[in-house]
């Protein structure tokens, strides 16, 4: 059974729809990631979750419990967690704010001492435990936060974009002990963020939201390689994405023609269909004089190199050919090709490196891999 | 300059002396405004935390109300008291004119918005998502409030300061509604006031200098508890 379902849910607020759920699953023990831009309606949908915010219809049901009355609200939220961007900890020592959630329930102090020592170790904050919170900064702030939400031992916890002020370091050592927090209680959790690589380490799901709805929700490979859609597509990381007409199409491969030029993908569409065709950056190839002709890769494109940016380990090429293409290189392969801006290069990419979504219909198309 | 010497001596011999009338004014003078305010704060603090914490059309009004009302003048709520308490007045048959619940009733007005308004600002301060996260803690309401106040204490502490401020220091809506009877509904400032006007510096500045030490000492009081909360 779910943990959590929810049915047909609506926030409205003067006039305007602000979250429209028609339907909604979290399973026990996983992690979902609701992935979107700002104002995509992740706040509110977490918000409403935690009946935070009053919904205008809908049904939630927890653990198969409809938990929609409002004597219900505290009983519920003192099941679940919800850890929001800023620490919002309590003028106090470190000690208390873990606590807080614990005095709330008016466990015994035994208790309580107990479980702040078990949290404040899982988050690595037991040498901070009385030290005023208002001197922290602000890693350990967030991590007096999270042990604070962990310590009432929650059924669920909601997770709003809880590592989005911290510096690179700091998130990445409290992703992995949230992480492992996650795995070793079992807690089912949703966690709001816009980092698409935030939310693969975390996730075993991914809902893109926008405009108040889920556009697109499952397995996190089957979004990020499949999206139903360009705005799904640019926010897992498609960044090429361009339109063309079905040229031909046969035994499930197709042509189609993108600025002047002919692009082979996989799939079954009609011939003068009119499609999208996404590709991830790290599947382009680009190389010198066609060099992968004669290979499996199917697609050879002349291009001209507009920019080069140092992304972290990698570079990412902006590349012309009629239409635009990035591409991701290593320091070594921009040394070997010698890139530079304004340089005629060859791009390549396999026919099954092309994400396509059919126009028309909206849906993707599962291509043959 | 004699006369603020002489005045002084004065004062110290009523002082020390520890002199009976000297000592019931002042004792009254503590049991009314401390009154006052502990009245002022219940509805101040609780009317001051709902109104930030709630929207509603009006609001900007009622806000703007609130901080006018921090500025009542005393004689004007002491005119006001004095006509609800008259014997002809709504409130006439309580027979409370003349007594000193007439000015713990006049002086909690005076001070209710005065700890109002500053509550309403010390609330309202607060992070507004705070109150969504104690509340995902899983308080109740009430809950809720008191931890929110927990938060807030340090300008709610401001709030008492000022509240007993105003009231332990007018005079205008005590003299009018009290009487300023001896014995009975005397107190420090309506007390230095008939002394000043009798001539009787030395009384009048005993009992100043009285009313000083209080409001120091309760203000230093309260002073260092806040301080001792202060974020570094």
């Amino acid at each position: 059974m779910p943990v959590l379902t929810v049915n047909n849910l609506k926030v409205e607020r003067g006039g305007i729809t602000d979250l429209d759920i028609p339907h909604f699953d979290l399973e026990a023990g996983e992690s979902l990631a609701l992935l979107g831009p700002n104002g995509a309606g992740k706040t509110t949908f977490l918000l409403t979750l935690a009946r935070l915010l009053t919904y205008s219809q809908g049904e939630l049901l927890f653990k198969g419990q409809d938990i929609s009355l409002p004597a219900m609200a505290v009983s519920y939220r003192r099941r679940l967690a919800m850890v929001f961007q800023e620490p919002l900890l309590l003028n106090t020592t470190v000690f208390r704010n873990v606590a807080a959630g614990l005095k709330i329930r008016r466990l015994d102090k035994r208790e309580i001492e107990k479980r702040v020592a078990k949290y404040a170790e899982l988050v690595r904050i037991t040498h901070l435990l009385h030290r005023d919170a208002r001197k922290l900064s602000g890693g350990e702030a967030q991590r007096t936060n999270l042990a604070r939400a962990f310590a009432t031992e929650p059924e669920m916890i909601l997770l709003d974009e809880p590592f989005a002020n911290l510096d690179a370091p700091s998130r990445d050592a409290l992703i992995d002990d949230v992480q492992g927090i996650l795995r070793q209680t079992g807690t089912a959790a949703i966690l709001a963020t816009h980092d698409r690589l935030e939310a693969l380490r975390l996730a075993d799901r991914l809902a893109v939201m926008e405009g108040g709805k889920i556009i697109q929700i499952g397995a996190c490979q089957e979004v990020m390689n499949q999206p139903v859609n360009e705005v799904v597509a640019s926010f897992v990381g498609m960044e090429t994405v361009f339109s063309g007409d079905v040229l031909n199409a046969a035994d499930g491969s197709f042509v189609v023609a993108v600025a002047g030029h002919a692009v082979v993908a996989l799939g079954c569409v009609e011939q003068g269909e009119k499609v999208l065709c996404c590709i991830r950056p790290e599947n382009i190839i680009l190389s010198h004089d066609h060099a992968l002709e004669g290979t499996s890769v199917r697609n050879n494109l002349p291009a001209k190199i507009v920019k080069i940016i140092p992304q972290g380990p990698f570079l990412k090429v902006h590349l012309d050919c009629g239409f635009f293409l990035a591409s991701y290189v290593t320091q070594q392969s921009l040394e070997n090709l010698a890139l530079r801006e304004g340089k005629d290069i060859t791009v390549s990419f396999k026919a099954t490196a092309v994400h396509v979504i059919r126009r028309e219909k909206r849906a993707p198309l599962t291509a043959a891999r | 300059m004699d006369i603020i010497v002489e005045g002084l001596l004065k004062a110290f011999h009523l002082l020390f002396s520890l002199d009976r009338e000297v000592l019931t004014i002042a004792v009254l003078s503590l049991q009314v405004s401390g009154l006052a305010t502990m009245i002022s704060l219940f509805l101040g603090i609780s009317c001051g935390t709902a109104v930030a914490l709630t929207e509603f059309p009006g609001r900007n009004l009622v806000v703007s109300i609130i901080n006018a009302g921090m500025a009542l003048p005393p004689v004007v709520v002491g005119l006001f008291v004095t006509v609800f308490l008259w014997r002809n007045g709504p409130f006439g048959f309580l027979e409370l004119l003349y007594t000193p619940t007439a000015m713990v009733i006049a002086q909690a007005i005076i001070a209710t918005p005065i700890v109002m308004g500053i509550s309403l600002a010390a609330m309202q301060s607060l992070p507004k998502k705070l109150r969504l996260q104690i509340l995902a803690l899983g308080a109740t309401r009430l809950q809720m409030l008191w931890i929110l106040m927990r938060e807030a204490r340090l300008p709610l502490l401001a709030a008492v300061m000022a509240g007993f401020g105003g009231v332990i220091s007018e005079v205008g809506a005590s003299i009018m509604v009290g009487g300023n009877i001896m014995g009975y509904s005397r107190v420090l400032t309506t007390a230095t006031v008939m002394e000043t006007s009798r001539g009787n510096f030395d009384v009048a500045i005993a009992l100043s200098i009285i009313l000083l030490l209080f409001v120091f000492l309760i203000n230093l009081v309260l002073t260092l508890v806040q301080q001792r909360e202060r974020p570094r």
